[in-house]
């Protein structure tokens, strides 16, 4: 076995939560790493109250057993993940369903500012008059946004 | 137990402990916005918790599990600030504010560490914790010249740094978090 087919068979593995956007289109697969018959795969959480987190980590290590190895997800418990790692074929899936992707990371922390300002499109109708409802929204990585010109409410990935 | 380990444990009780508090707000907050915002924080506070006992864990040859909930209530190393059950609105976000402002400076410590399993892990919880410190902000621009508010502050400010002793309700908020899990019968795995 090779770690081409391991990425190729985690590739098909969807995001419990959002699932138009797989496991690798969503950066969470640091490295994997093909000892004989053992494949280990570096994992690192998203939010770390995420609930989808041990689902993401048993369909890992199912997918690898079904491929005849053994599998051995490590938790990676630190700050390589960020919403840069997003792919941009994962960015333009969550678009495509209703979710606008993070926006980059700068340099310096999100402010409460930068979020209230017009600067995040619909995912809709591709407006930039947008307005901030909630920091907060139905699980810990989204905000709620409104669209004034075509007044959808929409969720907004945050960044982290 | 090594003083590693103590630090991890002391900040995810606190971690733990005003998550299910601020998860009482769940379907009661005064505004709907508010109630997701409460739920969310808790969720993330939670999974902070989780993390940190993990680490912790990891080292004492335990699980996160144990460490959260297997202890004797006087056991937990948490400050008074979030043993508080809080049923007004000014105290709860009292309260947010002063954990949100000691957190910050506890966490530019830790990612500073050069321990980088902790650094890292910091640095991971600072990045959410950004968005829970806006929110606080947000509550403090808005009501810092309301009287109930600022008493609230100042009542509340004392208890921040408090970890010797618990207050009643810590008791009482154990044995909700742990009723489920103690009445588990014998062998059975979540």
């Amino acid at each position: 076995m090779t770690a081409e087919q391991v990425w190729a068979a985690l590739a098909e593995i969807p995001d419990p939560e959002i699932p138009v956007i797989s496991v690798v289109d969503l950066g969470v697969v640091r490295g994997v790493r093909v000892d004989d018959e053992r494949v280990h795969v570096e994992f690192t959480p998203t939010f770390l109250g995420c609930p989808a987190l041990e689902v993401m980590r048993d369909q890992m290590a199912t997918r690898i057993a079904e491929l005849g190895a053994e599998p051995e997800v490590e938790v990676v418990l630190d700050d390589s993940w960020s919403t840069d790692r997003i792919t941009p074929e994962g960015r333009e899936k969550l678009r495509a369903a209703g979710l606008a992707p993070p926006a980059p990371r700068s340099a310096a922390a999100p402010a409460l500012v930068q979020l209230e300002a017009n600067s995040f499109r619909c995912p809709y109708c591709g407006s930039r008059d947008t307005g901030l409802e909630n920091i907060f929204g139905p699980t810990p990585c989204r905000s709620l946004r409104y669209c004034r010109a075509c007044r959808q409410p929409f969720e907004q990935f945050k960044t982290i | 137990m090594s003083e590693r380990a103590q630090l991890l444990i002391e900040i995810a009780d606190d971690e733990l402990i005003l998550g299910w508090r601020d998860s009482e707000w769940t379907g009661i907050a005064p505004f709907l916005e508010e109630d997701v915002a409460f739920s969310s924080i808790a969720q993330n506070e939670i999974g902070h918790a989780r993390a940190l006992y993990e680490l912790a864990a990891r080292e004492l040859g335990t699980t996160a599990d144990e460490l959260a909930f297997d202890r004797a209530p006087e056991e937990y190393r948490c400050a008074r600030l979030v043993e508080l059950r809080l049923p007004s609105w000014e105290h709860t976000i009292a309260r947010h504010y002063l954990y949100e402002e000691a957190d910050a400076l506890r966490l530019e410590e830790l990612k500073a560490s050069d321990d980088a399993e902790l650094a890292g892990l910091a640095a991971k919880i600072d990045r959410e914790e950004v968005y829970h410190r806006m929110h606080a902000q947000m509550w403090f621009d808005r009501l810092e010249n309301e009287p109930r508010f600022v008493a609230a502050l100042d009542e509340l400010r004392p208890l921040v740094g408090l970890r010797d002793g618990h207050m009643p309700e810590l008791t009482e908020l154990w044995e909700e978090m742990t009723m489920v899990r103690r009445s588990q019968p014998a062998g059975t795995t979540w």
